[in-house]
C-alpha cells in the first residue's frame, strides 16, 4: 500500500495557514507528486483555532487520523499542544514560540497559559521551536511568519528546499517576493541551529 | 490537459467552464460559496452570473434560463435547498432544456451550519438525478458530464459535494474552457411549463417513467461501480469511499454509489453475491435503506444497527471503527491518542473593531439581561458569547421568531438582530408580517454592507454586482418604511452615546421599531485601504476594572491587573468610550 507523508499545519485564524498549505501543495505539483489536503474555511478568519491536513503523495481522502501525522507545523505554541495528539509516535513538531492568548482566557479569567507550562506538556515530543516573529521582522515584514515556519520545517518535509522556494515565489504577492525569500532562508537557518 | 493544485470548489467551477456554462446564479453559504466566487473572478467570462438574494430566487432564475436552452448552474448549501425546495419539487415535472445543475453542498459535522441534513433525500423526493462525488477529480469530471446528463433526460441534476470535497485540495487534471456558447430562446409550451393540475398529472407520470432508464444509465456511466472479491462486501458513497479504500483489505468486495437513483436490479445482483455487507456513508442512510431492501439472505450492517454513526463526519479512523463493529477486518492500526486537556478554548470570535460587537454591547446596556434576543444566520451569531443571541434557527427567522414571542404574552422586551444580506434574503417578509400584525419588538439590522461570513460576497446593499459592476444600492430605510415601520433610525455603532440614546427611545416606543446599525465590515474596509489610528492604554490611568475586557475585543488583553491593546486594534474607539477612567486613548496622544 502507498504511504503518504502526513502533515498538519495548525494556528490561529488569520495567521496564513492556508497560504502555507498552498505553497506545499504547489511544490507537490512542481515535483509531480500527488497531494490531498483539507482546510478550515469561513469563520476561521475570525481568530478561531485552525487546522489544515496535507497528505504528500496521498491518494485517498484528505483527513489525517489522530496519531497519524509525521509532522506538525504550528504557528502558535498553544495550538501545538492542542493538536499534539495528531502526532505519530516519533513524529516532529515545528512550532513558532509565540502564544496568542485566546480572548476566552481574558474574558473568563482563565489562567493564561505560559510558555513554560506548555513546554512542560510537550516534553516527550520532538519539538523544534522557532522565534518566527523575530525572524519575520528581520526579513522585513511581520506578515512573513508563515513562510519563516515553512523554511524551518523544510528540513523535515519530503520536498526539495529549491522546490519549496520556487512555490513561495509563485504564491506570495509579487511585491513581497524578496521579503518572503529571506523569511524562508532565515527560518531554514534558525531551525537548523536548534537541532 | 494540465494538472493544478485546486480547491474542490475551484475544480467544480472550472468543470462548468469546460462544459460551456452560460448562466450561473446562487446564494453564498459555506461550504459552497467559492464556486460562484471562482466563476465571477474569472478574467475572461462570457457567461451571465449573479449572486441572487436567496436560493429560491436563484433556482427560479436558472430554471427560467434553462427553459430557453442555455446551460445553467445554481449553487447553495444544504439548508439553502430548503428555501429553494418549492420550485425544486416541481422542476422535475417541467424538466429543463439547457442542462441545469443545482449544486447543494452538504456539511457533515455541521462545521458551519445549523443542521446536518442530507441533500440526496431531496433529489429522491423531487425525482431528479443526484451526483455524489467521492474525490476532487471525480467532482470535476462529474460536474463536466452533468450538463450532458441533464439534457439527455431533460431533468435538473442535483450535484451534492460535502465539506471535505468543497474545501479540500488536490492535484486535479483539467481541460481547456469551452468556447461554444448558446443564446437563449424560449419556446412556448404551456403543457410543459404551466403546472395546472391537468398538465401536472401527465407530467408526474412522465417523470416517473424516466426513473428506470435513468437508473440504468447511471450504472452504464460507471458512477455506480462494484467489484466482487470475496464473500463480504463494503458499499460506500461520497468522500467515505476514499476512507474505505484506505483501509479495505484486498479480499473484501467493494461497491461505490456515485449517482442516484440506484438501479435496484444491479444492486440486488451485487448484494446477493455476499454473506455480509457493510454500508459506510455520511449523513442519512440513503444507500443503506436501498441495500436493506435489496438484501434477501445477506446480513447488512450500517447505521441502523449502530455500526456507522448517524451524526458527524467520517474519517479513516472512524471508518475503521465501523469495520470493527461489523466484525470486518481492516488493514490499518489506529493508536487512539487522547487530546491534551485543560487548554483555554479558542472559538471563532467577532473581529477586532467589528461594529456588531459594539451594537450588541449597547443593546444589552439598554435592554438588559431579561430581554429576549432572537438572532439569525451570519457573523453576528457569534454574539452568543456576549449574551445577545437567544435563538437562531434559519435564515430570516429572527424577526419572525421575535414577533411570535412578542405575541405570546411574554412581557419581556424582544430585540432581534439580522444582517443586511439575511434581511434581503428572507427578512423582509418577516418585517412586513410583524408590522402588519402589530408585533411589539425592536428589529436591529446589523448592516455591514456585505455578506461577510461566507467570504465577502456583494449583495444589493453593497452596490456591486457579482461581476464587480456598480449598481445602485438599495435603501434599507426605504424598504423598512415601505413595510409599514414608522420608527426607522440609522446609527453608527462606533458612536456609543447616540447608539444608547436610539435604543432607549426604541425601548420606550410601542410597535415594531427598526434600528439600522451601519458600519462597513472591518475586513472589507481594511482590504479597501481604510486605516484608523490605533488606541492604547495609559497604564497610569488604568485601574484594572476589566470593563474593556468584558467588551470581548481580541485587541484587548489583560495581564498583571492592567489592560493593554495589541496590534489587532482597528481603531473603532468604542473601548475608549466604555472605559470609566478615560485610560484608553488614541495612539500618539
Amino acid at each position: 500500500m502507498t504511504e503518504s507523508f502526513d502533515l498538519l499545519i495548525v494556528g490561529v485564524g488569520g495567521q496564513g495557514t492556508i497560504l502555507a498549505s498552498n505553497i506545499i501543495g504547489e511544490a507537490c505539483i512542481l515535483e509531480k507528486r500527488s497531494v490531498r489536503s483539507a482546510e478550515t474555511h469561513g469563520m476561521a478568519q475570525r481568530g478561531g483555532s485552525v487546522e489544515t491536513h496535507i497528505r504528500i503523495d496521498g491518494i485517498y481522502g484528505p483527513l489525517i487520523s489522530p496519531g497519524g501525522a509525521d509532522l506538525i507545523i504550528s504557528f502558535d505554541l498553544l495550538e501545538a499542544l492542542r493538536y499534539r495528539h495528531f502526532l505519530k509516535e516519533g513524529g516532529i513538531i515545528v512550532s513558532a514560540s509565540g502564544i496568542v492568548v485566546p480572548v476566552s482566557a481574558f474574558q473568563n479569567n482563565l489562567e493564561i497559559p505560559s510558555e513554560e507550562w506548555i513546554l512542560s506538556r510537550l516534553e516527550d515530543v520532538n519539538l523544534i521551536k522557532v522565534d518566527a516573529e523575530k525572524a519575520a521582522r528581520e526579513a522585513g515584514s511581520i506578515l512573513s511568519q508563515n513562510v519563516v515556519m515553512l523554511g524551518a520545517a523544510s528540513h523535515y518535509l519530503p520536498l526539495k528546499k529549491e522546490t519549496l522556494l520556487e512555490a513561495v515565489k509563485m504564491l506570495v504577492p509579487k511585491k513581497t517576493v524578496e521579503v518572503n525569500e529571506k523569511a524562508f532562508i532565515l527560518g531554514f537557518e534558525r531551525s537548523e541551529q536548534t537541532k | 490537459m494540465a494538472t493544478q493544485y485546486m480547491l474542490g470548489n475551484e475544480a467544480i467551477a472550472h468543470a462548468c467552464c469546460e462544459a460551456d456554462l452560460d448562466f450561473a446564479s446562487g446564494y453564498p453559504g459555506t461550504p459552497s460559496s467559492e464556486v460562484i466566487d471562482t466563476l465571477r473572478f474569472q478574467k475572461e467570462r462570457d457567461f451571465y452570473i449573479e449572486w441572487s438574494v436567496n436560493e429560491k430566487v436563484a433556482l427560479e432564475n436558472a430554471l427560467g434560463a434553462s427553459w430557453t436552452g442555455v446551460r445553467c448552474l445554481v449553487t447553495m448549501k444544504h439548508v439553502g435547498l430548503n428555501v429553494a425546495a418549492d420550485p425544486l419539487m416541481t422542476s422535475g415535472y417541467t424538466g429543463v432544456r439547457g442542462g441545469l445543475v443545482i449544486l447543494s453542498a452538504d456539511d457533515p459535522f455541521a462545521h458551519s451550519s445549523q443542521n446536518e441534513q442530507d441533500s440526496r433525500i431531496y433529489a429522491k423526493f423531487a425525482g431528479i438525478l443526484c451526483l455524489d462525488p467521492s474525490n476532487l477529480q471525480e467532482a470535476h469530471d462529474m460536474m463536466k458530464q452533468a450538463y450532458g446528463l441533464s439534457e439527455e433526460f431533460s431533468l435538473p441534476v442535483l450535484f451534492r459535494p460535502t465539506t471535505r470535497i468543497c474545501h479540500s485540495k488536490s492535484d486535479v487534471k483539467i481541460d481547456k474552457c469551452g468556447q461554444e456558447h448558446r443564446k437563449g430562446s424560449f419556446e412556448k409550451d404551456p403543457s410543459q411549463y404551466v403546472v395546472i393540475p391537468v398538465h401536472t398529472r401527465i407530467l408526474h407520470k412522465k417523470l416517473d417513467e424516466k426513473q428506470a432508464s435513468l437508473a440504468k444509465r447511471l450504472v452504464e456511466s460507471g458512477y455506480n461501480f462494484c467489484e466482487v472479491r470475496g464473500k463480504t462486501a463494503v458499499i460506500t458513497s461520497g468522500i467515505a469511499a476514499e476512507y474505505v479504500k484506505e483501509i479495505i483489505p484486498e479480499d473484501v468486495s467493494f461497491a461505490k454509489i456515485g449517482a442516484y437513483p440506484i438501479d435496484s436490479e444491479w444492486l440486488k445482483g451485487f448484494v446477493s453475491k455476499h454473506e455480509k455487507v457493510l454500508v459506510v456513508e455520511e449523513l442519512s442512510p440513503v444507500v443503506e435503506e436501498e441495500v436493506r431492501q435489496a438484501a434477501v439472505k445477506t446480513t447488512v450492517f450500517g447505521k441502523k444497527d449502530g455500526c456507522v454513526p448517524y451524526e458527524g463526519e467520517l474519517d479513516p479512523e472512524r471508518t475503521a471503527l465501523a469495520f470493527e463493529k461489523a466484525g470486518f477486518k481492516h488493514s490499518k492500526n489506529y493508536p487512539h491518542p487522547v487530546p491534551a486537556e485543560g487548554l483555554p478554548p479558542r472559538p471563532p470570535i467577532l473581529c477586532a473593531g467589528c461594529g456588531h460587537r459594539a451594537t450588541f454591547y449597547a443593546m444589552k446596556k439598554v435592554f438588559g439581561k431579561s430581554a429576549v434576543y432572537p438572532s439569525d444566520i451570519g457573523c453576528y451569531t457569534l454574539g452568543i458569547q456576549l449574551g445577545t443571541v437567544d435563538t437562531t434557527i434559519c435564515m430570516g427567522a429572527s424577526i419572525t421568531v421575535g414577533s411570535g414571542i412578542s405575541h405570546s404574552g411574554d412581557e419581556s422586551d424582544v430585540v432581534c438582530t439580522i444582517g443586511d444580506s439575511t434581511f434581503l434574503h428572507t427578512g423582509i417578509q418577516g418585517l412586513l408580517n410583524a408590522v402588519y400584525n402589530g408585533a411589539n419588538m425592536t428589529v436591529v439590522i446589523l448592516d455591514n454592507r456585505i455578506t461577510a461570513m461566507t467570504g465577502h460576497q456583494p449583495n444589493p446593499n453593497t452596490g456591486l454586482t457579482a461581476k464587480g459592476e456598480t449598481s445602485p444600492s438599495i435603501s434599507l430605510e426605504t424598504i423598512c418604511r415601505a413595510c409599514g415601520a414608522s420608527f426607522v433610525e440609522t446609527i453608527n455603532p462606533y458612536d456609543l452615546t447616540s447608539m444608547l440614546n436610539t435604543f432607549k427611545s426604541a425601548k420606550s416606543t410601542k410597535g415594531v421599531k427598526v434600528v439600522i446599525s451601519r458600519q462597513p465590515c472591518v475586513i472589507a474596509s481594511r482590504k479597501q485601504g481604510i486605516k484608523r489610528r490605533h488606541y492604547t492604554v495609559n497604564p497610569d490611568a488604568c485601574i484594572g476594572c476589566r470593563a474593556c475586557v468584558r467588551f470581548g475585543c481580541p485587541a484587548i488583553e489583560f495581564r498583571d491587573e492592567k489592560s493593554s491593546i495589541n496590534e489587532l486594534c482597528s481603531g473603532c474607539g468604542v473601548c475608549s468610550d466604555i472605559c470609566p477612567k478615560g485610560a484608553i486613548i488614541p495612539e500618539g496622544n
